[in-house]
């Protein structure tokens, strides 16, 4: 799933939210301490709002309720690790919440 | 959402007494009381909630703003209230500093959408440094309504 630009490894994916209560600030808490744990760049968008994934403030502005798919884009050499651990906390941990 | 829709101008604390940060959330817990929209017989748990959720982990989340939210079913729509402290409250925040306003916010049990959106406005402008200068520097509750108002106004802003 990534590429190799300029010895820059790049992923992009897309995570949907499945847990009732959405990205509030705990879940976004634990999104951004994840996220701080790789050395890449991580960018979370939703729809037209860019976040930086290692940022708190950014983050909670995302506005994703249930059922919002974010675009989240990672350039570094651990990207592609990146992103698969992101996808383990929001899509099948749920970030520990229960589903709608 | 707008600010406007859950921002209670009426319980603004333009200084807040308060030093510590159960005090500042009882103190706009208070003001919240005195405006009509939370029950009085409610304050006591509302504050206790409000409290909980900060000791979880703390709502402070830099550059002197601090959010302490809760959902609790005394109240319907999203609410908020907010406190400025000109000396500085502890609020264990993320980057170790004093919070210097304080933005309570209060949804409802059964509408996590709503408590997204109004705090997807809160940090849209938080982001922003001039934002958070201007809101630091309302010292009293007609500027700060004016500060949201305009904020309102121009999203862009």
């Amino acid at each position: 799933m990534g590429e190799t630009v300029l010895e820059k490894l790049v992923c992009e994916t897309t995570l949907e939210i499945k847990n009732a209560e959405g990205l509030h600030m705990r879940p976004a808490m634990q999104f951004i301490d994840l996220a701080s744990q790789f050395d890449c760049k991580i960018t979370v968008s939703n729809a037209d709002r860019v976040a930086d994934g290692k940022s708190i403030m950014q983050v909670s502005m995302l506005e994703a309720t249930c059922g919002t798919r974010l675009q989240v884009r990672a350039e570094g050499p651990d990207a592609d690790r990146a992103l698969e651990a992101l996808r383990e906390l929001v899509e099948v941990r749920m970030f520990g919440e229960p589903p709608p | 959402m707008r600010f406007d829709e859950f921002v209670c101008f009426e319980a603004t604390v333009s200084e807040l007494q308060a030093t510590d940060r159960d005090g500042a959330i009882t103190e706009l817990i208070a003001a919240l009381v005195a405006a009509g929209k939370i029950p009085s017989e409610s304050a006591k748990d509302v504050t206790k909630a409000v409290i909980k959720r900060e000791n979880e982990a703390s709502t402070g989340m830099g550059k002197g703003v601090a959010v302490p939210h809760v959902k609790h079913a005394a109240v319907k729509n999203v609410l908020a209230a907010i406190g400025q402290s000109s000396t500085g409250i502890d609020f264990a925040s993320l980057d170790e500093q004093p919070v210097y306003s304080v933005i309570l916010l209060i949804s409802p049990v059964n509408n996590p959408d709503k408590h997204l959106q109004a705090m997807e406005n809160v940090f849209r402008h938080l982001q922003k440094e001039k934002f958070r200068k201007f809101l630091r520097q309302s010292r009293q509750p007609a500027e700060l309504e004016d500060l949201l108002r305009e904020a309102d106004e121009n999203p862009s802003w």
